[in-house]
């Protein structure tokens, strides 16, 4: 049973709105467009509280929609991921573009200790396997 | 060998606030497409002109600078030139400023190290009291 839940993150006074969306027991944010720093490090506070709030067993980052992600936006990505990670709920990070992950590594930015899928369904299954090697660790 | 201008006028974008950081992304995305770059080479470009515009807010003297973009030509090649240039404090030690993980200001040190890898071309110029100024140079392929 899927049910969806959409809580918005954005900034009110740009009219901007990140929706985080529940899938199950699963939360999905999709990060698109071009993201100023007032509103990435708003997204990382609201998804590591919804995390807390929903008692989310895992949270998938889409970031297909992103064109570019420099070191600032990528720390905050890390950051979030660690956060929530905290939590006890997995996260992982789906859909970087082929020329932002080019770009990452060239910058030299560490993002190898993430989890990270192609795209949102493979990361589902990441997500999924990720849960049972928590379940089996206990 | 010389860079000479391929177009008489050049885009210029104050940088004193976070939204001057999207608009510096948007113009230097711009700037690139219009140049031919492919999509890897605007990436680069445009993250590298994210960085450097990120150290005036950082680091310049009341946290504003300038970047202007245009485009140039060397020989048969064209390409996008980006300069970044603030008013001070200057960048008290350039070699150290040049290697990577080195920081003044807590963060990964990445930003000048990081962005001389994504471009063909990269000067950087701190003169104390008369500020710093970086130029960026991305080539078409």
């Amino acid at each position: 049973m899927s049910h969806f839940d959409r809580v918005p993150a954005g900034s009110p006074g740009t009219g901007e709105i990140i929706p985080i969306m529940r899938i199950g027991d699963t939360l999905l944010v999709a990060l698109q467009g071009e993201l100023d720093d007032t509103t990435v490090v708003r997204i990382e506070e609201q998804l590591t509280m919804e995390v807390a709030r929903t008692h989310a067993k895992g949270t998938l980052i889409d970031v297909s929609g992103l064109g570019v992600v420099d070191s600032f936006i990528a720390r905050v990505i890390a950051r979030v991921v660690a956060m929530v990670r905290l939590l006890g709920s997995p996260a992982v990070v789906v859909g970087i573009q082929p020329a932002v992950a080019v770009t990452l590594v060239e910058l030299g930015v560490p993002m190898g200790h993430l989890d990270t899928a192609l795209n949102a369904e493979q990361g589902m299954a990441l997500l999924r396997r990720l849960r049972a090697d928590g379940n089996r660790a206990r | 060998m010389a860079i000479e201008l391929a177009e008489p006028t050049a885009v210029v974008v104050a940088v004193a606030s976070e939204a001057d950081l999207v608009h510096a992304r948007q113009t230097l995305r711009a700037e690139a497409v219009r140049a031919g770059l492919g999509l890897v080479d605007q990436t680069k470009l445009i993250t590298a002109g994210s960085e450097l515009a990120r150290n005036i807010l950082t680091y310049a003297t009341g946290s504003r600078g300038e970047l202007r973009v245009e485009q140039v030509r060397s020989r048969e090649r064209v390409g996008v030139r980006a300069t970044f240039s603030d008013e001070g404090p200057g960048i008290e030690d350039l070699d150290a400023a040049m290697t990577d993980g080195f920081s003044t200001s807590g963060s990964l040190g990445l930003g000048l190290p990081g962005s001389k890898r994504l471009v063909d071309e990269m000067t950087v110029s701190s003169a104390g009291a008369s500020g710093t100024t970086v130029v960026i140079v991305k080539w078409r392929r």
